[in-house]
């Protein structure tokens, strides 16, 4: 199936992002904007959502935590008592640095595998690059085309009064 | 960029003043109790204490401690404030241009901080700190072939460094230093925004990296002298760090505090949730940074269980009649637990009335941290929290508020020409 899809093409990021808070007042959704780097407060203006991932983080954390504790616990002091170094079975705190390391580790590897799993980022993953200039030095605004619905001179208009220095039409097998 | 002045009206400064006088009178009446509960109290039970060279903890020992801890503490935050804007300078910070002028004030309570040191120290250094007794460093009495019996060959061994002179000259040289460096920043600072121009930002940053040498020897040998040397026989080498860590996070707390308290009162206007989101972040990170240093030197004692070294512990927990046990604990509760789940989200960070309540709850925790640190051994059980305690405390952070907005409200709050205030300006994270 193929989707057909606008490209304003922008070579000034100020000018990109007021084009980017116009378009979308003027009640045109914008599929995506493709920048060779990461550009400040673009976040805000295309009204993107904020990750939900530190929640994942929180409660790999506290995963890492309990199993580290439940682990040392239940070997040290249940599966195969030991006494070292004249401690108690459970020496809580001995256990803090494991406990504090698998915290960390479930933590980190939740956060990248939940992302992952998201993205579905994998290594069969195809990008659509839109526009190759949108790796070197210019800005992609994509706007999906919805047959019959979206009035394409009007929106060819919108893009180039907001500063866009070509306007493409572009179709992407999805 | 314009300019902006702090007004501190005659009702705040009035403010401060009654805080001070309501400190001497809580602290009179404190010391009327003590002076009149003490006497027979102590008369009995303390022949073993006497016989290790203490003397029974008198109301004068009490305020001593008092005077040294507080000092200590407001000392340390004081220079936290200098060591803060070194570290700004350092790393081409822009994002604390705007708020660099709080730190930067604090740093006028130290010449106060250093009079008081000396004078407490020469006052009272007998009862704060036990190697200052002649009698432990003579291996024989008079005769000269009798021993003594009050020869303690460990405290006579670090006699190199823990002398009553070299102690003072190095307490005079840190703070000497200290202020030194604290006026020559400042200067530069005013400086700058008189004149303008770039020269001024480079010289700050010579300035300061020149200033952090000086602080990362004296933090630690400080921390050392007037905080590690209370328990002459104990030693650990991660105390510098933790003193410092102690200081750090204070004076962060501090920092904070009053952006959001001069926000608050109309000022500060460019300064936005950004700029609270990284001081909320510095006080996020460095309340766990401390428990790291804590937990660090804790459990090596606590694993290695050498009866010199776990002493220390011991007297803080089971020890004293298990005396300082709740603060022990309350300790890590306030500066750790709480900081650390509080502040763990970002709408914490960038909210001012979270940041008010973890950032009070951190100066409480960390006097409470020093109060640990030097009470133990030195009041023993004798140790409480009081009018003493209350009024010293109220006195130092009176006259601390009095020479903070002092300084403040000797230049603009916006360093107008710095040369990355616009920077600051436009922070986003």
């Amino acid at each position: 199936m193929t989707k057909k899809f606008v490209l304003g093409i922008y070579d000034d990021e100020d000018v990109l992002l007021q084009a980017i808070e116009n378009v979308r007042a003027a009640g045109t959704n914008i599929y995506e904007v493709f920048s060779p780097y990461p550009i400040h407060g673009i976040d805000d203006v295309l009204g993107i959502k904020r990750s939900r991932l530190p929640i994942v983080a929180f409660f790999c954390g506290l995963f890492g935590t309990s199993f580290a504790l439940w682990m040392q616990i239940w070997m040290l002091g249940f599966d195969w008592p030991m006494i070292i170094g004249g401690k108690p079975h459970i020496a809580l705190p001995a256990f803090i640095p494991v406990t504090f390391e698998l915290t960390v580790l479930c933590a980190a590897f939740g956060m990248v595998i939940t992302f992952f799993i998201v993205t579905k980022l994998k290594p069969s993953f195809k990008v659509n690059v839109f526009d190759k200039r949108s790796t070197d030095d210019k800005f992609v605004m994509a706007i999906e085309v919805k047959e019959g619905v979206t009035n394409m001179p009007a929106l060819n208009d919108l893009l180039r009064s907001n500063g866009a220095i070509e306007v493409n039409e572009k179709e992407v097998i999805k | 960029m314009t300019e902006e002045r702090l007004i501190i009206s005659r009702k705040t400064t009035n403010k401060f003043f009654l805080m001070i006088a309501i400190g001497v009178v809580l602290l009179i009446a404190g010391i009327i109790i003590a002076a009149m509960s003490s006497g027979g109290h102590h008369a009995e039970g303390h022949g073993e204490a006497a016989a290790a060279g203490h003397e029974a903890a008198h109301w004068s020992k009490r305020l001593y401690m008092n005077l040294w801890l507080n000092n200590v503490y407001f000392t340390g935050i004081a220079l936290v404030g200098v060591f803060f804007v070194a570290v700004q300078y350092v790393a081409y910070a822009g994002w604390s241009v705007l708020i660099k002028r709080i730190p930067e004030a604090m740093g006028y309570y130290l010449p106060i901080g250093g009079a008081v040191m000396l004078i407490t120290f020469l006052l009272g250094g007998h009862d704060i700190f036990h190697w200052t007794h002649d009698y432990l460093y003579n291996q024989f009495l008079e005769d000269g072939v009798t021993p003594n019996p009050q020869y303690d060959p460990i405290i006579a061994g670090k006699a190199p460094y823990l002398n009553f002179w070299f102690f003072l000259i190095r307490m005079i040289a840190y703070f000497v230093l200290w202020i030194l460096f604290f006026n020559w920043l400042r200067r530069n600072s005013i400086s700058e925004d008189l004149h303008g121009g770039t020269d001024y930002y480079h010289k700050s940053i010579r300035i300061s990296a020149m200033f952090l040498v000086v602080f990362g020897v004296t933090s630690s040998t400080s921390a050392w002298d007037w905080v590690l040397s209370i328990d002459t026989h104990w030693f650990s080498t991660m105390f510098g760090w933790y003193v410092f860590a102690s200081w750090w996070v204070s004076g962060l707390s501090v920092i904070t505090l009053a952006v959001i308290v001069l926000k608050q009162n109309g000022y500060l206007k460019l300064v936005n949730a950004n700029h609270l989101h990284d001081l909320g972040k510095f006080v996020f990170a460095f309340s766990i940074f401390w428990t790291y240093i804590w937990f660090s030197q804790f459990m090596l004692i606590w694993y290695a269980n050498i009866p010199e070294e776990s002493l220390y512990f011991i007297e803080r927990l089971g020890g004293n009649g298990g005396h300082f046990k709740w603060i022990f604990f309350t300790n890590l509760l306030i500066n750790f637990a709480f900081p650390f789940l509080v502040l763990m989200t970002r709408d914490a960070k960038r909210q001012m009335i979270m940041l008010k309540i973890v950032t009070i709850a951190i100066l409480i925790g960390h006097w409470l941290d020093f109060y640990l640190m030097m009470m133990p051994g030195t009041m023993r059980t004798d140790a409480g929290i009081g009018f003493i305690e209350i009024g010293t405390t109220l006195i130092f952070l009176g006259v601390y508020l009095i020479t903070f907005t002092k300084g403040l409200t000797k230049a603009s709050l916006v360093p107008v020409n710095h040369p990355f205030v616009e920077e600051s300006v436009h922070h986003h994270v």
